[in-house]
């Protein structure tokens, strides 16, 4: 298959080895993956800001990115993301007049899957010790973050990944359903009731002795994982697709540096 | 109202009364999230609800089709609303009811007042009621030297302390046992001064206290849960009985209904009684529900009125996005599992309406540039847990970005300085709308790393973005963004491993 890959801008600046991780699984898996160059961001800050005006090149461009390459289907190691390219890019482009550009954003939003999505209903990875050699010897907790439990009804496919990885111990997480309280400007806006709700979400990770908390959006680990180390925890995040990446000859490291391959030849 | 006649009102008419919030969400939140009591108090009895609905809504199979019809049943009324009004009025007249059709807050309490008063009466009994919050009813005929006394059971705790319900269903839920003993010790008339805190002695003090006023009075003043057009029947659906006191014992009723509770029939009610009880107190079926179709004679209230109150109603009806907030039932079944509500409570809000619904609908009935409620739309970290507990599944999540639409919009034009937001969201929307651009950007990722310095994480920023830094950090970026290792990896091989100056420092790091 012929997988194009929306990194999301955050993972793209900030955390690339989820997206080098998500390279690795489905090479592994023995899929051709494609970065389309111009792509950028899925325009939800925007969206969820209110700022639809500024929104609508967002949007477009991302549209015109997925339009060029020819591929089978699109993945984004983010739930939120793809929420948004599948349930905000067309009602953007309708209330900006764009009939046309409706048409298209809800033909790409159809063709793209989370990551745990594609690899659990289409390249039927049930196992990942098995199928790709996962092993992390580690004890984690696991936070769903809202808009894959909520808008892509994501259910316990990340967490079921996860728990068929090798060596791995998985502690569940109290009120995991509770949402981290970063909701993107949210944080900014009304950063004393965020700050209210990650307190509550780091004090229930803490609890669980993990190492790390996993996850599977970027956005809601740079949140978690601020506040865990702004309370000096010593607990860390990482991203579900570096884990099921993470093998015996490479493992991902928790503290500190995570140092990942990405099953290319090392450097 | 007025006799003259002053031409056809203007539409939009939005709704006045207690549905603004008078200073900005986060200000109001702030301080509520410093009283520790109220947050303790607030979690635990939401946490309560929640289990209980949840262990109620998982044993019905049919639960997702119930909200469906739910939703169907009110989407088809709010496209009907003229007509099926029509219809109630004439079979409410009928049976010997008195429709009052009230454009505002201030009609409706106008109305109210001047029914009281035909009567002789300076006291009345309520049941709990929304509506008469929302147009500050209770407020308003003090003013006019008529005493309203709350009979549900925690609206009475709230008056008596003189303070504002924070919940719809359960006003009191930011006060515990402890605390309503001390209010009654201190307000309550005759009270035994030895009062403990024990729920049944509270509730036995309270009945007592309620006894007498609905034995005294006149004339009773409700709301109603549904209006059925097919037979011009009110209902009330309450846990105590002190509604059924109110309902059946004074001379005269008059009731304020907002226009949007009608069903369009009987039977509608089976669909709504599965769905009211189990995402409210999380019951299978409440204890008491009152019916009454006009006036019986010899029997009840034998002047029964009905005040039919607009107050913001048209206008959210006219917004085509915003229109199925007025679905809702005020079940409250979105406040108990909503973060936000959890730790702020609901004054946070101003409104009487508070938590996700209210963070649409009183936004909606006033129009987004009245007072603070712009504010509101915002107060929501788009988790969606409302839409999912929403037993007539209105779309809160989409309905708030749609209101933050209309607000950024509603300030575009305007002589100002732009906001920090403003920029930001302009600078971004560059940034983010090409390939190019975004990796013009990621060449400043090593500035980035140092400002964070030797241990590697940024503590504080500037401006709106202290927001984030007040309890978070920023990890330092990577060296080496995905774009910029992917173009790397996949250039032509032609091209020799020239020195870049920084090694490949940053290629294997996720800091």
């Amino acid at each position: 298959m012929r997988i194009a890959l929306f990194a999301t801008c955050i993972v793209d600046a900030m955390y690339p080895a989820t997206a080098r991780a998500t390279v690795s699984i489905l090479e592994r898996l023995g899929h051709e993956v494609i970065f389309p160059a111009g792509q950028a961001c899925c325009g939800q800050m925007h969206v969820n800001s209110g700022y639809f005006k500024e929104a609508l090149p967002v949007v477009a461009n991302h549209v015109r990115a997925f339009e060029e390459d020819e591929y089978d289907v699109a993945v984004a190691p983010s739930g939120s993301c793809v929420a948004s390219v599948k349930h905000q890019h067309a009602m953007i482009a309708r209330r900006c007049g764009d009939a046309g550009l409706e048409a298209r954003a809800a033909a790409v939003g159809r063709k793209t899957y989370e990551l745990s999505q594609l690899l659990v209903d289409v390249l039927g990875v049930t196992d990942a010790a098995a199928q790709l050699g996962s092993y992390f010897p580690h004890r984690i907790t696991y936070h769903p973050s809202c808009h894959g439990m909520r808008l892509l009804r994501l259910g316990d496919r990340q967490l079921e990944l996860l728990r068929s990885v090798a060596g791995i111990e998985v502690a569940e997480l109290p009120e995991a359903e509770q949402c981290c309280g970063f909701g993107g400007t949210f944080s900014m806006k009304n950063a004393d009731v965020s700050s209210a709700m990650l307190a509550d979400k780091t004090a229930n990770i803490c609890g669980t002795g993990a190492e790390l908390c996993a996850g599977g959006d970027a956005s809601c680990l740079l949140h978690i994982g601020g506040g865990l180390s702004r309370q000096g925890s010593g607990v860390t995040t990482m991203h579900f697709a570096e884990i099921l990446a993470s093998t015996l000859e490479h493992p991902a490291a928790v503290t500190g540096d995570v140092r990942l391959t990405t099953g290319r030849t090392a450097q | 109202m007025s006799g003259t006649f002053l031409g056809m009102p203007s539409l939009p008419v939005f709704g006045i009364g207690n549905l603004h919030e008078h200073e900005p969400f986060p200000k109001a939140a702030h301080r509520e999230l410093g009283n520790t009591q109220l947050r303790a108090n607030l979690g635990h009895a939401t946490r309560t609800i929640r289990d209980k609905r949840l262990a109620v809504v998982s044993e019905l199979p049919d639960w997702e089709e119930l909200r469906e019809a739910g939703r169907a049943i009110k989407e088809s009324v709010m496209a009907r609303l003229p007509e099926l009004l029509e219809q109630f009025e004439a079979n409410f007249t009928a049976r010997g009811g008195i429709i009052h059709w009230a454009r505002d807050a201030g009609e409706a309490n106008r109305i109210v007042a001047a029914l009281i008063r035909d009567q002789g009466a300076d006291e009345v009994v309520k049941v709990k009621s929304m509506a008469t919050q929302e147009i500050g009813l209770n407020e308003y005929l003090e003013e006019q030297g008529i005493a309203a006394f709350e009979t549900d059971l925690a609206e009475l705790i709230v008056q008596l302390d003189h303070d504002k319900p924070s919940h719809i269903l359960v006003p009191a839920i930011h006060k515990n046992r402890s605390q309503v003993r001390d209010i009654f010790l201190r307000e309550m008339e005759g009270v035994d001064p030895e009062l403990t805190d024990e729920p049944a002695r509270l509730a036995a003090a309270a009945r007592a206290h309620l006894r007498r006023k609905f034995l005294s009075a006149k004339v009773a003043v409700s709301g109603a849960n549904f209006a059925l057009a097919d037979s011009g029947t009110l209902a009330v659906v309450e846990s105590e009985g002190n509604g059924r006191m109110c309902l059946t014992l004074p001379e005269t009723l008059i009731t304020v209904m907002g226009v949007e509770k009608l069903l369009p029939a009987w039977e509608d009610l089976e669909v709504f009684m599965q769905l009211l009880p189990r995402s409210s107190t999380g019951e299978r079926m409440n204890p008491y529900t009152s019916l009454w179709t006009g006036v019986t004679p010899d029997d009840g209230p034998q002047n029964v009125h009905l005040v039919l109150l607009d107050n913001g109603r048209s206008a959210a009806l006219a917004d085509e996005m915003g229109r199925s907030a007025l679905h809702c039932i005020r079940c409250s079944a979105c406040m108990n599992v909503c973060p936000v509500y959890e730790r702020t409570g609901g004054h946070a809000y101003g409104s009487t309406y508070p938590g996700p619904i209210g963070a649409i609908l009183s936004p909606l009935l006033t129009g987004i540039t009245a007072e603070e409620n712009s504010s509101l739309p915002y107060a929501s970290s788009l988790c969606g847990a409302c839409y999912d507990a929403c037993p007539v599944k209105i779309n809160i999540p989409d309905i708030l970005v749609h209101l933050r639409g209309e607000d950024v919009d509603s300030k575009r034009g305007k002589k100002r300085l732009p906001s920090q937001m403003d920029l930001g969201m302009k600078a971004a929307s560059w940034a983010l709308s090409s390939g190019k651009n975004l990796g013009l950007v990621e060449k400043a990722l090593p500035l980035g790393r140092l400002a964070a310095g030797p241990d590697r994480k940024i503590t504080k920023l500037p401006g709106i973005a202290g927001g984030w830094t007040q309890s978070r950090d920023i990890p330092a970026p990577p060296g080496l963004s995905f774009r910029q290792w992917w173009d790397k990896e996949h250039q032509a091989p032609a091209a020799p491993p020239a020195a870049t100056g920084t090694g490949d420092a940053g290629t294997e790091e996720n800091p």
